[in-house]
């Protein structure tokens, strides 16, 4: 099987380019059938994949295995290859893609079954998911970096699928534009990379950075580098502001790409080059520190926000917080461990709020929702199971994940701890009143709309069942020992992750620690969870639909503490007005005046010659004399 | 012949030179001035007249025979060439009934 890993991007790209092709001339249900269907194949190779990785590790070996396509830069000593690596990581990261997206094109194709551009879409998810594979297959940073700048322009096209729609066209530049600062990052990192080690290989890279010392100035570079592309692609701060406004794609785009997949290639770069993170203790906690704020930061916004996609999208922000917080404290297990459950839980909850703005006919307000459980059943059990998972209420998958982060945290530096614990109670608070605004109470929209509510269809429904009973289990791959588990997944992937043993990131808290620990967050949350089934359900404060924010922190989280504000005024308008300046005066005066002028010039001078042609015969007599004259000179006198 | 090479050179060589300058002068000058285009076939022919004395007048003086055969051949190309300038003014004339040359000035811009 590992000869043949080229097949799983390969067989998702056939479906783009099939699907590209003949997206106008068959009907949607073949698109729709390929679409889904080559990435189910492409799930049913990964899932080989992964049992020979499974089957080599519990042989004790490294599971490990390199397919090297071809020779693809081979100048002078510079040799980079197309190859792919399969091994622990990327086997778990390829379920995660094609299980993960083969669900939401099942569910895309009756989301999407009534839009005109249905095949485009479905063309566009194959090639996110081609492009995808290749981001985690590649056994070098250039092969990582195709798929890196891919996803971003998958993620473009489809944020602005509706691109009629000027708002949702600017969203979409705006992903892209900010992802793309994050891919300078990540460009001038794999220049220093191969001017420090001559290579981009993993293996060679990491080989080459084994003996050095802790703290070297070339790696902090490098490192500090492929975090701030880690920033662009999962939205950290200060390049966070895009994946709000990509809510403006569809919701299976939403789930897929902000929610399970792209915005986890940053955490995956990172936990691939952990070896050279280890080495640069200033860029861990940079890293860290970036993480828990963000994290906050993000949590705080989504604590007033009222479009249902918003609140899940700054929720997403904050957990991909968690995870750079992990990974900065040395929790590389269970940072990708989060990024597991998460997109279980995630991907659901997304899926799940794209059936409820299904039901209500796109309406995405929370306040004009409420009392959806009867009509929505499948839907409100499904969300109810993510809502707590992503709580961190035991045993649903996001405490296991969530809490070994935190216990790291606090094992590292307790201000961290004490910042993800308020951020978790937070997150549990937002989720579980999204939750109650929804589903309880009594429905705020209108009557016509009332008369239409209905379950979604079962390619809606099957999807959120799997990922419900994912979220549910998903939590017990890593059981820590202090529950009396054997930390399976960390076994898994030790081969990739021994420099950490070695730097002793391994968590040192005595048991009665850690309890505590897990009891304070299982308890703060169930606590927040009540606190807003009080408020939002027994007392029944829904706010008004047109109610303005009255306090300053009230206001500081509506209007996202103007960050996008900020960003304006600091960048976009001084761009515009430099660009005026460039248009008005280099371009237009400048070159424009420079090349209209050449042929001003001509044209005057030809007005002016053409006033010799008098047509008086004595005056070119006079004319030839005087020429005459003058030939008769210069052969006198210079020749 | 030596008596008449002698009684030539009487005359010096400078004075020959001055005469046709000052006869060509006047034959540039016509050829600029004069309205009429015969008066400026005239002024032509004055020109060439000039150069031919000139050329006649070296060879007596430098006792070569090569100046006066190249009289010869200016004389039968001004001849030529009179001919075909009459031909031209004669057409001109019978198209713009008249021999100003201000009446040929169409190719303008």
């Amino acid at each position: 099987m590992s000869a043949l890993i080229w097949l799983i991007p390969l067989i998702p790209l056939l479906g783009f380019i099939i699907n590209g092709l003949t997206r106008n001339s068959v009907p949607k249900m073949v698109n729709g059938i390929i679409g889904s269907g080559v990435v189910l194949i492409s799930f049913v190779l990964s899932v080989l994949a992964y049992l020979e990785v499974s089957a080599a590790r519990d042989a004790g070996e490294a599971g490990s295995f390199t397919l090297h396509l071809f020779d693809w830069f081979a100048v002078g000593s510079l040799k980079i290859a197309l190859s792919f690596l399969l091994d622990p990581l990327s086997a778990i990261m390829l379920l995660i893609i094609t299980g993960v997206g083969f669900l939401i094109h099942l569910y895309s194709s009756a989301y999407m079954a009534h839009d005109e551009g249905f095949g485009k879409f479905f063309a566009y998810l194959n090639l996110f998911i081609f492009f995808m594979t290749i981001l985690v297959l590649g056994s070098n940073y250039l092969v990582m970096f195709i798929g890196w700048e891919g996803v971003g322009l998958c993620s473009y096209l489809l944020i602005g699928f509706w691109f009629k729609n000027v708002s949702y066209a600017a969203a979409a530049k705006k992903a892209f534009i900010m992802n793309r600062i994050g891919d300078l990052g990540f460009l001038i990192a794999m220049f220093f990379i191969l001017e420090t080690f001559g290579t981009l290989e993993y293996s060679e890279v990491f080989a080459g950075a084994n003996g050095l010392p802790v703290g070297t100035p070339i790696v902090v570079v490098i490192t500090l580098l492929l975090f701030v592309a880690a920033t662009g692609k999962s939205a950290q701060i200060p390049l966070f502001t895009w994946l709000p406004d990509a809510m403006a794609g569809p919701t299976p785009v939403s789930a897929l790409i902000h929610a399970a997949t792209m915005v986890t290639a940053g955490i995956y770069l990172v936990v691939r080059s952990n070896v050279l993170f280890l080495l640069a203790p200033l860029s861990m906690e940079i890293m860290a520190v970036v993480g828990v704020v963000t994290a906050f930061v993000a949590a705080f916004i989504a604590l007033t926000q009222n479009d249902i996609k918003k609140v899940l999208a700054y929720s997403t922000v904050s957990q991909l917080g968690y995870m750079f917080l992990g990974l900065g404290v040395g929790a590389f297990t269970g940072a990708f461990f989060h990024v597991l459950t998460h997109a279980f839980f995630k991907a659901l909850l997304f899926l799940g709020a794209g059936s409820v703005i299904h039901a209500v006919h796109d309406e995405q307000d929370m306040r004009k929702m409420g009392g959806l459980r009867k009509a929505l059943p499948i839907t409100f059990g499904t969300m109810l199971i993510g809502t707590v998972a992503i709580s961190g209420i035991p045993p649903f998958a996001g405490f296991f994940s969530k809490d070994e982060i935190l216990a790291h945290a606090f094992q590292h530096q307790p201000i961290f701890w004490v910042l993800g614990l308020i951020t978790a109670f937070f997150t549990a608070f937002y989720m579980f009143r999204l939750l109650f605004l929804t589903f309880f109470g009594k429905f705020r929209g209108t009557p016509e709309q009332q008369s239409h509510l209905h379950e979604s269809p079962w390619a809606m429904t099957v999807p959120l069942i799997i990922l419900a009973v994912l979220s549910v289990v998903g939590g017990f791959i890593n059981v820590p020992e202090v529950l009396g588990g054997q930390h399976k997944l960390q076994a898994f992937l030790a081969p990739i992750l021994e420099a950490g043993e070695v730097a002793g990131t391994a968590m040192t808290l005595s048991h009665s620690t850690e309890y505590g620990l897990m009891g304070l967050s299982v308890l703060g949350a169930i606590a927040m969870a009540v606190f807003a089934y009080i408020k939002y359900v027994k007392n029944a404060q829904v706010p008004e639909a047109d109610e303005k924010p009255k306090s300053l922190l009230y206001r500081l989280s509506y209007y996202k503490l103007y960050v996008d504000e900020l960003y304006d005024a600091l960048f976009v308008k001084p761009l515009g007005k430099l660009s005026t300046v460039f248009f008005k005066y280099v371009d237009k005066t400048g070159i424009d005046g420079f090349v209209n002028g050449v042929g001003d010039f001509f044209t005057g001078s030809g007005r002016g010659i053409r006033l010799l042609q008098s047509g008086h015969v004595g005056f070119y007599i006079i004319m030839m004399v005087v020429s005459i004259i003058a030939i008769l000179m210069y052969g006198m006198f210079y020749s | 012949m030596d008596n008449f090479l002698t009684q030539i050179q009487g005359v010096p060589l400078n004075h020959y030179i001055i005469f046709c300058s000052i006869i060509f002068a006047i034959g540039v000058t016509g050829v600029l001035i004069r309205r009429n285009v015969i008066i400026i076939m005239m002024s032509i022919e004055l020109m060439l007249n000039s150069v031919n004395l000139l050329l006649a007048a070296f060879s007596a003086y430098r006792g070569d025979a090569s100046g006066q055969v190249f009289v010869f051949f200016i004389m039968a190309l001004a001849a030529a060439e009179v001919a075909v300038g009459l031909a031209i003014i004669i057409m001109v004339y019978r198209n713009t009934k008249s021999v100003d040359i201000e009446s040929l000035s169409k190719l303008r811009w």
